[in-house]
Formats: structure tokens, sequence, C-alpha cells
């Protein structure tokens, strides 16, 4: 085995994987997260297509795109193994645990797992409609832009989805909530004046972002429903 | 007091174990844990049944040695204390205690509650030491240090090695304590010659061992009986990460 294999194989270096990714899936969210405030304006949708636009014909955007699909799948591929081999070091359990830690810090894959199926489901909601299937046009100024939005009021005027999308916030919440934290320390930023800040723009962060994205089904069924006219 | 006990009781490494019940009575609130243990063995020994076999030595609360996860936490319910230190007025009368050996891959059962831990002396033995050569010691002051560093390679030194930390991790892992061994002499001049070789060859033995990977909940440095701060976790990922990209290791 060579330094580079070796250092990835090892319990350290496979932890440093899912720090990397995660702060990069953190990321991510912001940007998936501002874009979609849009939605909340009363414009029919309008600045939300022409971004919507942006974000699908931009070159950079498009090739952050499979760097994202890539540190996703790293993300959960390299979870799986974790798992696998942390399994391997307790093969029998206690009769009696009483546990010290949050009980979301240990159950990181369960809630990975159950956004992992949300994914997937998001993703066939809109990635695979807006990239394979091809959407609604719609006309600004002229110019012909895809119906990104329509698509969202079309598929949260069934309550079932928006609650889908609710509790799955809710997993996403809690596992930031440990993995925002968890990633620095995990690459090794421990200071004693930063962690606390880290610290808690993990907490605001963990709340926030899942919170505007649990909002924005609830708004758009609402508008479906006649609201914002 | 009356203590009614379930302990985890095994013949022998290959053996299945189970849980065991007993009873012990006249428990002064005074004896340790250990104590009562002692007690519970006399009668055992006077019936003609065999002792519970448990690991102690100095019964300080420095050595190490004393394990036994106390109703679901290793070194019982009081924070930075060892079993050996824990007394029985931390009970009340007629409670059930359940006594179980700590469980990993790493730390196979030997017989009933002892654990055989030479895994940690393995890791040890693969870095966890500064090369002397042969000839007089130095004046050990003339190697300024910081105060600071001085202190926290103290606080990472004052580790026994009792393996509370892979005990309470839910993936066994043994991060806490080579990361406490790491940092001790990562903080101090006389480390920094085999800093990153050091880092590497404990890591690399610590996998070789089967323990699990850090998953950073907390828990080993919760139930630590020494009370080993985290921040131990970050340095060694901060220099396996050095050693690894940047040093020739």
């Amino acid at each position: 085995m060579n330094w580079f294999t070796q250092a990835f194989s090892s319990t350290i270096g496979k932890k440093l994987v899912m720090g990397f990714t995660g702060l990069f899936l953190i990321l991510f969210l912001i940007v998936h997260c501002g874009i979609n405030c849009l939605v909340f304006l009363c414009d029919d949708g309008e600045l939300f297509n022409k971004a919507a636009h942006f974000m699908g014909t931009n070159f950079f955007i498009r090739a952050g795109e499979i760097v994202l699909f890539a540190a996703l799948i790293w993300h959960v591929v390299q979870s799986a193994i974790v798992t696998r081999t942390n399994a391997k070091a307790r093969p029998v359990g206690y009769a009696y645990n009483k546990n010290s830690s949050p009980w979301y810090s240990r159950s990181m894959g369960l809630l990975g797992t159950l956004i992992l199926m949300f994914l997937i489901i998001h993703l066939a909601h809109f990635w695979v409609q807006s990239r394979f299937v091809g959407l609604d046009s719609i006309k600004y100024q002229g110019e012909h832009y895809d119906d990104l939005y329509v698509l969202m009021m079309e598929t949260f005027s069934n309550l079932w989805v928006v609650i889908i999308y609710f509790l799955a916030m809710i997993s996403l919440s809690y596992h930031l909530l440990h993995g925002f934290q968890s990633a620095f320390q995990t690459l090794g930023i421990n200071h004693k004046k930063y962690t606390p800040f880290i610290k808690l723009l993990g907490t605001i962060y963990s709340i926030l972002i899942p919170l505007l994205f649990a909002i924005m089904p609830i708004v758009l069924y609402l508008k479906g429903l006649g609201c914002c006219q | 007091m009356e203590i009614k006990l379930k302990v985890w009781k095994q013949k022998d490494a290959v053996s299945e174990g189970r849980l065991i019940d007993y009873n012990v009575n006249h428990v002064s609130p005074d004896m340790s844990f250990l104590e009562m243990f002692d007690v519970l063995n006399e009668e055992l020994i006077v019936k003609g049944e065999e002792p519970i076999a448990f690991d102690h030595d100095c019964r300080e609360g420095i050595c190490g040695m004393c394990s036994m996860v106390i109703n679901g936490r290793p070194h019982g319910p009081l924070e930075g204390v060892t079993t050996c230190q824990l007394h029985m007025r931390s009970f009340k009368d007629g409670d059930t205690i359940v006594v179980e050996p700590w469980r990993a891959q790493a730390f196979p059962v030997l017989k009933d509650l002892v654990v055989n831990r030479t895994a940690f002396d393995r890791i040890i033995a693969a870095g966890g030491f500064i090369s002397v050569n042969t000839g007089n010691a130095q004046d050990a002051n003339n190697l300024p240090i910081k105060k600071e560093d001085a202190d926290d390679a103290f606080m990472s030194a004052s580790c026994i090695g009792c393996g509370a930390c892979v005990a309470a991790c839910k993936n066994a892992s043994a991060m806490l304590f080579v990361s406490a061994k790491v940092s001790q002499l990562a903080k101090l001049p006389q480390g920094q010659p085999e800093r990153y070789t050091r880092v590497a060859a404990m890591v690399a033995q610590m996998d070789k061992e089967g323990f699990g990977a850090c998953t950073n909940t907390g828990a080993c440095s919760a139930e630590c009986p020494k009370e080993i701060s985290l921040t131990n976790i970050a340095l060694m990922n901060r220099d396996y990460m050095q050693a690894k990209f940047l040093e020739n290791e």
C-alpha cells in the first residue's frame, strides 16, 4: 500500500473524507437555500426561474454539480465503510447501556439514511424532471425560460409531499447539529478561541437552513390555495 | 446496605458468558466498589463457589488497572472517578447494579470482568516514547518550555490508560487514549524529533488492533476518569495529516 491509500484507509483518513465532503455539502446547502428563498417572493416565480436558468446553464455551476454528486456519493459510501469498521470493533454489546452522548451524535447513520431516502425522492421530483423529462416553458421579456416554479407549485400542492419534506428537514437539522462541529473537530480545527464560535455557528446553521427549506413547501402549498395573490 | 448484583461471568476467553445474580448483605456505605466485591468473593470462597475475577492494583485511582462497566457506565456513575474510588454511598440500599467487562474486539474478555488490554501496550510500543541516547541526562531546566504547553502536556499525560474511553465509545474507538499519548509528547521539545513518525506508527497500530473510528460523540471524554479532553484528538488528527501529507511518513 502506498502512503496515499494507507492514509485514506486509516480510521483517521476515513473520517477526514467524511469531514471534507460534509463541509462541502454544507457549503452547497447555503447556495441551494439562498436561491430557493426566491420562491418566497410574490412574483409568480419570475426571479426564481431566472436564477434557476443561470444555475442550469452556467458552465462552472454545471461542473460544480458533478463535484457535488461525487462528494455526496463519497460521503455516503465512506459512511457505510466507517459504520462497518465501527460495528466490527464491538461484536458483543452491553446488556445495560447508559449513554453519555447526545442521541443524534450516535444516530448519524440513521439520520443520514433518512436524508438519503429523501434525496432520492427530491431528485426524482425536480432534478430528473428538469434535466431529463423537460419542463414547461415561460416567457419573460421576450425570452424563454424553464418554468421550474410551476413544477414546485404542482409538487407541493400535495399535502403528503409537504409533510415528507418537513420531516426530512428535521432529520437534516439533527444530522447537521452533530455534523457541522464534528467536521471541524475531525479536520483538527479545535482551538480555545475559535471552537465556541464554530459550535455556535453550527447550531445556528443547523436550525436556520433546514427551517428555511422546511418553510418553502408550506409557503408554496399555501400559495396554491390562493394566498399571495 | 443490601445490594443486588448482576455480574458478567465467563469461564475463559473462548467460553460463552452470562449475567449471574448475587446478593451482597452487610455492605457499608464507606466501602469502595472493589471492597464490596472483596466481601462478596470472601463469601463465595467460604461457600465453595468460584470468586468473581476482576482487575485491580493500586486502589488509589492512578494505576488504570480497574475497569468494570457499572450500570452501563465505565467506572460507574461518578464523574472523573475510577472504579476503585467509587464508594457504595453512591448507591441506595436495595439497588440492583449491573456489572460488565469493557466491550471491544480489541479487548477480549479473559475471565469474568477481566479483559486483555495489551493492545494499548502494543500501541505505546509502536511509538509512544522518546528515544534517548545513552549517557547522562541533561539538566531538565536547559530546555525552556512554555508554561501553557507544560500544563497541556501534563493534562494529556494524566491518562492512566484504563480503556474507559474505548468502553464508553459506541465504536470502541481508542482515539482518546492514543491522542492523549501523542499530544503529551507533541507538546514538549523532547517529543519533536519523532513527532510525525510517532503519530503515524501509533495510528497504524491502533487500526491493526481493530479499534473503531472516532465519530466525535464525546462519550469517551465524558466517561474518562481523568477527564482527558477531545482537543487531544484534534491535535492527533492535525499531526496525522501533517505526517501523511507533508512529512515523509
